[in-house]
């Protein structure tokens, strides 16, 4: 979720009055958003450099909002108090202005472009003023946009200049990076695009956007019509068109590798900070559903208003929605800056916020079904009371760990676990998906040395494997096996524990010890048991899993001390 | 080891008093008999005097008797008393320094270089230089020679240690008994004793008790006539060798019980890897979404991709997000089979769930359903106290025509209900696959605060349409996370001690049954 850092008593002049912070609190509550923390600057300055740091800051307070993640209309103030003002019934509309003297500005998009960064779109505020505030909540918004629809300008790029000091039509083209140079912003000289990127690459803000364009064999780039470097997408702008408080006309182009991002971020730009300045440009939302949009809420939510109060309800929260002729149908505005409104569906939660989630009739569904548990957890509950029983305890060991886990430390070799392999790990502890319960058991022994022996120690849980069989509408690669695993470790092996055990589950699970359709073991070898100390579990004549004394080298890969004899079998046959 | 030490321990507390009282009952008897003579009681350190016994043998007999219930009474007390140290006992014995100096004076005197040598001679020469009992002649022909001046004399000092001796001290003056204690004859010394009366079952008689019940008294009967030592139930029992369940897994019983009590079938999701496509596009969770990222979910590089989803299916869910349909615009982006083929750790169940909603939508007449899951699911996220990368999801899921989100907060308070959690509101929230998108948040009465348990909400139309479902069906649905619930439930902050190969086994072992509603 973004968080939106605003004054307090300016949002409360904005909406007009002002609140306690509980009953601010309320008011974001009902509306979807957290008032996160209640700071200053001077706090937040103390508490990240210490108090004398802090001296002389600001203490004005701020509110620190959390929005909704699809919601950029509310990441700056004016955007805020547009949204909080629920009852205020006039919701603002938008205008668009043709110049009085000149034909509009064009952006001349080249074929150059294709390759590195192919969209770009672009809008004029005209006659505005820039207070210090409007100012600051105007950079402010172009960073929260960067960072959230933009992706941190991978999808987006926005460049903001002075008319004023540009003459259109403007060219964006693309070249290679020798043959741009400009004067960057804030810079006293002109770089070449090369250098500019060695420039920047120790730049604490900048460098975090080279790699989106480094590898290119051109650099997008926006010129004038006399050939002034307007920006450089998605790195810097340049210094002569530069915004300040004098600025008077303002020219915004969004670069972008997807079209409908960089029109709603155009939209924000233009529409967020000032209204009436511009003619809606917003869609309207055409419903395939039968029956009124009024009808549709109604029935969603679960409650009857009606057509007029639905429609009274939405302009509520700035959709300014009007009743038509038929009595029945409402036209509903969507305003430019809710890009979130895709769906008759996004209307309806609107006119169910207005109403107040917490207004809306709690009612209990009639649907009549019959409850089923899964088989295979059905008899994974079942064996887990009866280990209990067993005098065994049940350990919680985590699917993901490393490869030394599964390999390495039982004495195998990866390539025989068929273990899944995960690419982007943060750290080993996550490098694969456990092929066996086992180590997960043994590392618990580990942390638990410390306990009175024996240690007795059972888990029944999933493990991955690699796998050709079909899933349920996917062929992934893999699949879940259930295992039941269990170890006994002591100051002697206990193998005649771990082999009693066994003989309980096959009691458990009604088959009888001997050879064709009961269960019996037979000697088997496998390098993570002693040697001669390991059998093949068979039941219903099919292999299901083994039971031993685990080797010596396994006891001290694991750092334990004593002998320990482990079961291991997979319980989906017993389905 | 420590195991076996333990029971030991165990057993001598809730016998030990009755093993020693077997080692006198001669003793047991005469005190007995002593108390019964007296009126008001005795003191057991008068007893032990009296009988010319140790004082520890009459605390053995009074210990084994309040052992056998009611038969004495005995209040501890403590007194104080005067007793001859080591010195005071000789001198008791043989007489003070000083008189044993006079003693051994011949009449024709003794020379100082003699008297000087006998053990007594350095303290009595000058004790009783003072009192004037004896003369030095310095100048005496052969060396200074020591004569008495007095024939008889009166012993004080070993009169009066006689006196403490005796049992007497209290003759003796204050001033009098601090003299001795400076010159090291006498201490204070403090005396734990009993003062023992009659109990109201007093007899003089006792009869043998039994330990324990055998098989023998129950075929014979004769446990009707003997008495049995009392146990000590201040002890605790012997700790049971038994095994245990995990507290997150008996929290996870207890919602399953839950679900299955209000009708909910469970999914199938035993597959821990999962399409993208299923995890996400098949949701509406548009490709760029940061969700999608590689900081927030795993990747596979092996088995890298899946394969064989159901094409027209496939072929509807590119349109609705690149192109929109179903009544939607869509995100209108350019949507990649390739984005959709990657393998992931499932980052949430809802995967297991649509691909359940999608297989309802191929039945030839839509059928009402209820479904949920607990099970794991994996996120690639910074770790901290009360994250891992892997959690459990709670999900529940019901698909009907008709359905309202007034149904949907109704059933949520029905689950919670069932956790004991009666005070819900709702809060708007954004989650790309639900519109409307509720957080679920409950009245703490510890915290007294709101806080947030669950979320919530309605599938889109873009998701349900394109699988085939009927256009009046609505699904709605909610989660939360097993850990959360259960961290409360059993009061742990950090989830590494509930969850994961280093949890403490004691925890487990401690950790008591679960019934969520209490």
């Amino acid at each position: 979720m973004p968080t939106v850092s605003v004054k307090r008593d300016l949002l409360f002049h904005a909406l007009g009055r002002t609140y306690t912070d509980e009953e601010f609190d309320e008011l974001c509550f009902e509306f979807g958003l957290e008032l996160d923390e209640i700071t200053s600057e001077k706090d937040i300055i103390s508490r990240e450099q210490g108090d004398t740091k802090a001296e002389g800051a600001s203490d004005v307070i701020l509110y620190k909002i959390d929005v909704p993640a699809n919601r950029y209309d509310l990441l700056c103030l004016e955007g805020l108090v547009r949204g909080l003002q629920v009852f205020k019934m006039e919701a603002p509309r938008y205008r668009r202005v043709s110049p009085a003297s000149s034909e509009p500005q064009r952006l001349v998009i080249t074929e150059e472009t294709t390759a590195v960064r192919p969209h770009a779109v672009a809008a004029v505020l005209r006659n505005i003023t820039f207070t210090q505030e409007r100012y600051d909540s105007f950079i402010e918004l172009q960073e929260k946009l960067h960072q959230n629809v933009c992706r941190k300008r991978t999808l987006v790029a926005i460049g903001t200049h002075d008319l004023d000091t540009i003459s259109g039509p403007f060219t964006y083209t693309a070249k290679p990076p020798g043959d741009i140079r400009f004067k960057p912003l804030n810079q006293a000289k002109e770089y070449t695009a090369q250098e500019l990127m060695s420039l920047y690459k120790t730049d604490s803000h900048l460098r975090h956007y080279l790699h989106i364009i480094e590898d290119e064999a051109v650099y997008p780039v926006i010129y004038d019509s006399n050939g002034i470097v307007l920006s450089m997408p998605p790195i810097i702008n340049g210094d002569h068109s530069k915004i300040s408080l004098n600025t008077k006309n303002v020219f915004i182009e969004c670069t972008a590798t997807d079209l409908t991002k960089a029109k709603i971020v155009l939209d924000m730009m233009s529409f967020l900070l000032w209204e009436n300045i511009l003619e809606p440009t917003g869609q309207y939302v055409h419903s395939d559903y039968p029956h009124s949009i009024s009808d549709f809420i109604n029935r969603k939510v679960g409650i009857s208003e009606s057509t007029e109060h639905i429609a009274q309800l939405l302009t509520k929260m700035c959709l300014r929605s009007e009743v038509m002729s038929d009595g029945e149908q409402i036209e509903v505005e969507i305003p430019p800056t809710r890009s979130d409104v895709i769906h008759a569906c996004d209307i309806m939660e609107d006119a169910a916020m207005a109403y107040g989630f917490n207004n809306i009739p709690r009612t209990t569904p009639r649907t009549y079904t019959i409850a089923n548990q899964l088989p295979l957890n059905k008899l994974s509950e079942l064996l887990r009371q009866d280990l209990a029983a067993a005098g065994f305890t049940e350990a919680l060991t985590f699917a993901l760990c490393s490869q030394e886990d599964i390999a390495d430390k039982l004495l195998k070799n990866i390539s025989e676990t068929r273990a899944c392999r995960i690419s982007n790990p943060k750290t080993a502890e996550f490098q694969v998906a456990r092929t066996t319960l086992l180590s997960g058991l043994l590392k618990t022994v580990a942390a638990n040395r410390k306990m009175p022996l024996p240690l007795r120690l059972f888990e029944i849980s999933d493990v991955v494997l690699k796998d050709e069989s079909k899933g349920l509408f996917v062929y992934v690669g893999a699949r879940n096996n259930r295992r039941l695993c269990a170890v006994y470790y002591n100051k002697s092996p206990g193998f005649e524990v771990i082999h009693g055990l066994m003989d309980r589950v096959m009691q458990l699970l009604e088959i009888k010890p001997g050879q064709g359709n009961g269960y019996h073991i037979q000697a088997a070898d496998d390098s993570t048991f002693f040697p001669g100390r390991c059998a093949e579990i068979f039941a219903c004549g099919k292999s299901i899993g083994r039971l031993g004394v685990l080797h010596p080298d396994v006891i001290n890969r694991f750092e334990l001390t004593m002998p320990c004899s482990a079961l291991d079998i997979d319980i989906e046959h017993f389905l | 080891e420590s195991h076996s030490e333990k029971q030991n321990s165990h057993y001598r507390s809730l016998f030990g008093f009755a093993v020693t009282s077997m080692a006198d009952t001669g003793l047991v008897e005469t005190l007995l008999q002593r108390v019964e003579k007296v009126d008001g009681g005795l003191d057991s350190q008068d007893v032990a005097t009296s009988l010319g016994v140790d004082h520890q043998a009459i605390v053995g007999a009074v210990k084994s008797l309040q052992a056998l219930g009611d038969v004495i009474s005995a209040e501890q007390r403590s007194s104080k008393h005067w007793e001859l140290t080591g010195e005071g006992c000789e001198i008791a014995e043989q007489g003070s320094h000083e008189a044993r100096v006079v003693s051994s004076i011949p009449e024709e005197g003794m020379p100082q270089s003699q008297l000087m040598k006998l053990a007594f001679g350095k303290v009595g020469f000058s004790k009783a230089m003072s009192n004037k009992w004896i003369r030095l002649d310095k100048g005496h022909e052969g060396g200074p020679r020591i004569f008495k001046t007095v024939e008889r004399l009166e012993d004080l000092v070993r009169d009066k240690l006689l006196l403490v001796q005796k049992g007497q001290a209290s003759q003796l003056e204050e001033k009098e008994k601090n003299e001795l204690k400076k010159r090291k004859l006498l201490s204070e010394v403090t005396v734990k004793s009993y003062w023992i009366t009659k109990g109201s079952c007093f007899s003089t008689t006792i009869t043998k008790q039994e330990t324990e019940l055998t098989p023998e008294m129950i075929a014979s009967g004769s446990w009707k006539e003997k008495k049995f030592k009392p146990y000590n139930f201040e002890a605790m029992g012997v700790a049971l060798d038994c095994g245990h369940l995990h507290p997150l897994m008996k929290v996870r019983t207890q919602f399953r019980q839950i679900f299955l009590e209000m009708g909910f079938t469970e999914m199938p999701t035993n597959n821990f890897i999962e399409s993208s496509f299923w995890n996400f596009d098949s949701l509406f969770q548009p490709q760029q979404h940061p969700a999608r990222d590689q900081h927030d979910t795993f990747f596979l590089s092996d088995p890298a991709q899946a394969h064989e989803f159901p094409q027209d299916y496939l072929e509807r869910v590119r349109k609705v997000h690149s192109e929109g349909g179903f009544g939607s615009q869509g995100y209108k982006y350019d949507w990649k089979i390739e984005e959709a083929q990657k393998n992931i750790l499932r980052t949430h169940t809802t995967a297991v769930s649509a691909r359940m909603l999608y297989k309802l939508a191929q039945q030839e007449n839509f059928t009402p359903v209820k479904y949920f899951s607990i099970d794991r699911v994996f996120r690639n996220e910074t770790l901290d106290a009360t994250h891992l990368a892997e959690f459990h999801q709670i999900e529940g899921v019901v698909a009907d025509f008709g359905l309202t989100l007034g149904d949907l907060m109704g059933i949520l308070h029905q689950f919670f209900n069932k956790l004991g959690i009666t005070k819900l509101r709702f809060k708007p929230a954004y989650n790309p696959y639900t519109e409307p998108s509720m957080e679920v948040f409950s009245y703490h009465e510890g915290l007294k605060k709101w806080v947030e348990v669950g979320n919530s909400g309605m599938f889109r139309p873009e998701m349900l349409l394109p699988m085939g479902l009927p256009e009046g069906v609505t699904v709605i649905a909610w989660g939360l996370s097993l850990e959360r619930p259960t961290m409360i439930k059993y009061g742990i902050n950090n989830i590494r001690e509930l969850v994961g190969h280093k949890v403490n086994l004691q925890m487990v072992y401690d950790s008591p049954v679960c019934r969520l509603d209490s």
